[in-house]
This record gives structure tokens, C-alpha cells and sequence, in this order.
């Protein structure tokens, strides 16, 4: 099961220059909350900056990790 | 046409709908917060839609998201273009930008929808009776 601390590591390490701050929505260790903000969205579409976050993970999204709630910002 | 009817069914069902909403449920009794929250929106602005349930078979899911490249419930598609899941048209209906990309007007609460309501609800059907 994944941890809160390894989700933001993970997404930190594959995503130039990110921020990501992750918490347990429901504290079943299955439903997150991330929001991440990078210069690396920047041009892209909300489709394809949550797609971007949604790759580090692959199949683990809708396995392992049910739920992975996302809002992305540029800076 | 490929060799997989159900990813066909489910690339048509896209196509032939101009909004169209995969999720966990139905409209009227959503299965899953996510689905019900995006429901919830696409209802608020009157906007009419056409909407799958992916549960009764976890092919639906499957293929829906290879189709896709987006692993999560709900999805919504508008003129053939996946829109996003819960989130961003949550963030879109916030934002005021729902209504424009569903290409309709804010109506007020109370006036009468123009829009034809329950547009094509044989999309569903279409894809459950190809899995018989």
C-alpha cells in the first residue's frame, strides 16, 4: 500500500520541478488528495497535466490506490 | 472496426453522443461519490446527457480507459473529446467554464430547458446488449 510520503516523492522525482503536497482523503490509505504544481503544465490542458500525474502511477490507479483526486496548477 | 465490439461500442457510444458521462451507477443512483459529484454538476447547469453505467462488467472499464488513456470513474466526453473525471469538471463548474464547454447557456433555475432532455438513451443499451 502506498504511502502518503512515497505518492509526493513519486510524483516529485518523475515531474521537473514539482511540488506535491498529498494527504489521505479518508485515511483509509487508498483515497488521495494531491495537489502538485509545476513549470513543467505550463501549455498544457488540465486533461493533459493530470494525465502527466496519472502516468508515475499507471495501474496502480484503480488498484493499490482507488482514488487519486488531483488539482494541478503551473507556476 | 476492429476486433474487440465492446472497445467499438463504447468509440461509438462517444461519438454518437454529445455528452456523454461513464460512471459508477446511474444519474439517478450514483454508486460512488465521484460519479454522483460530476452528475451533480452536469444536472445544476441542465445540461442534457447520456450516461453508462461501467460496473455491470469490468470490461467496460478496461476498455474504456485503453480507449481513453484516463484510468479513473467517472469520465465525460463532450463531441467525442474526453473533458476529464471528477475533479476537473468539479474545477470546471466552479469556474463557470462547464457551460461553455458543454456549449450551453447558464438557464436560470426555474426557466424551461430548450435543450432536448435524455438524448439518445439507447447508448447505453447498445453496449450492454453486445455483451449478451
Amino acid at each position: 500500500m502506498p504511502t502518503v510520503d512515497e505518492i509526493k516523492q513519486r510524483i516529485e522525482a518523475a515531474i521537473p520541478e514539482s511540488q506535491a503536497d498529498v494527504e489521505d482523503w479518508t485515511g483509509g490509505g487508498d483515497h488521495f488528495r494531491a495537489v502538485v504544481v509545476s513549470p513543467a503544465f505550463a501549455g498544457m490542458t488540465r486533461i493533459q497535466q493530470h494525465q502527466m500525474v496519472y502516468a508515475v502511477f499507471g495501474a496502480e490507479i484503480g488498484g493499490p490506490i482507488h482514488a487519486l483526486s488531483l488539482k494541478t496548477q503551473e507556476n | 472496426m476492429s476486433d474487440n465490439p465492446l472497445r467499438d461500442a463504447i468509440d461509438e457510444a462517444i461519438k454518437e453522443n454529445d455528452v456523454i458521462l461513464f460512471m459508477k451507477g446511474t444519474p439517478e443512483a450514483p454508486a460512488c461519490g465521484f460519479s454522483a459529484r460530476t452528475v451533480a454538476a452536469l444536472e445544476a447547469l441542465k445540461a442534457p446527457f447520456a450516461a453508462v453505467d461501467i460496473l455491470p462488467d469490468p470490461r467496460i472499464r478496461q476498455e474504456l480507459s485503453g480507449l481513453s488513456g484516463w484510468p479513473t470513474i467517472p469520465q465525460l466526453f463532450v463531441h467525442g473529446e474526453l473533458v476529464g473525471g471528477a475533479d476537473i469538471v468539479a474545477e470546471l463548474y466552479e469556474t463557470g467554464e462547464l457551460a461553455d464547454v458543454l456549449g450551453i447557456d447558464e438557464a436560470p433555475q426555474d426557466a424551461p430547458s430548450e435543450a432536448p432532455t435524455g438524448v439518445a438513451p439507447g447508448a447505453p443499451m447498445d453496449i450492454e446488449n453486445r455483451l449478451n
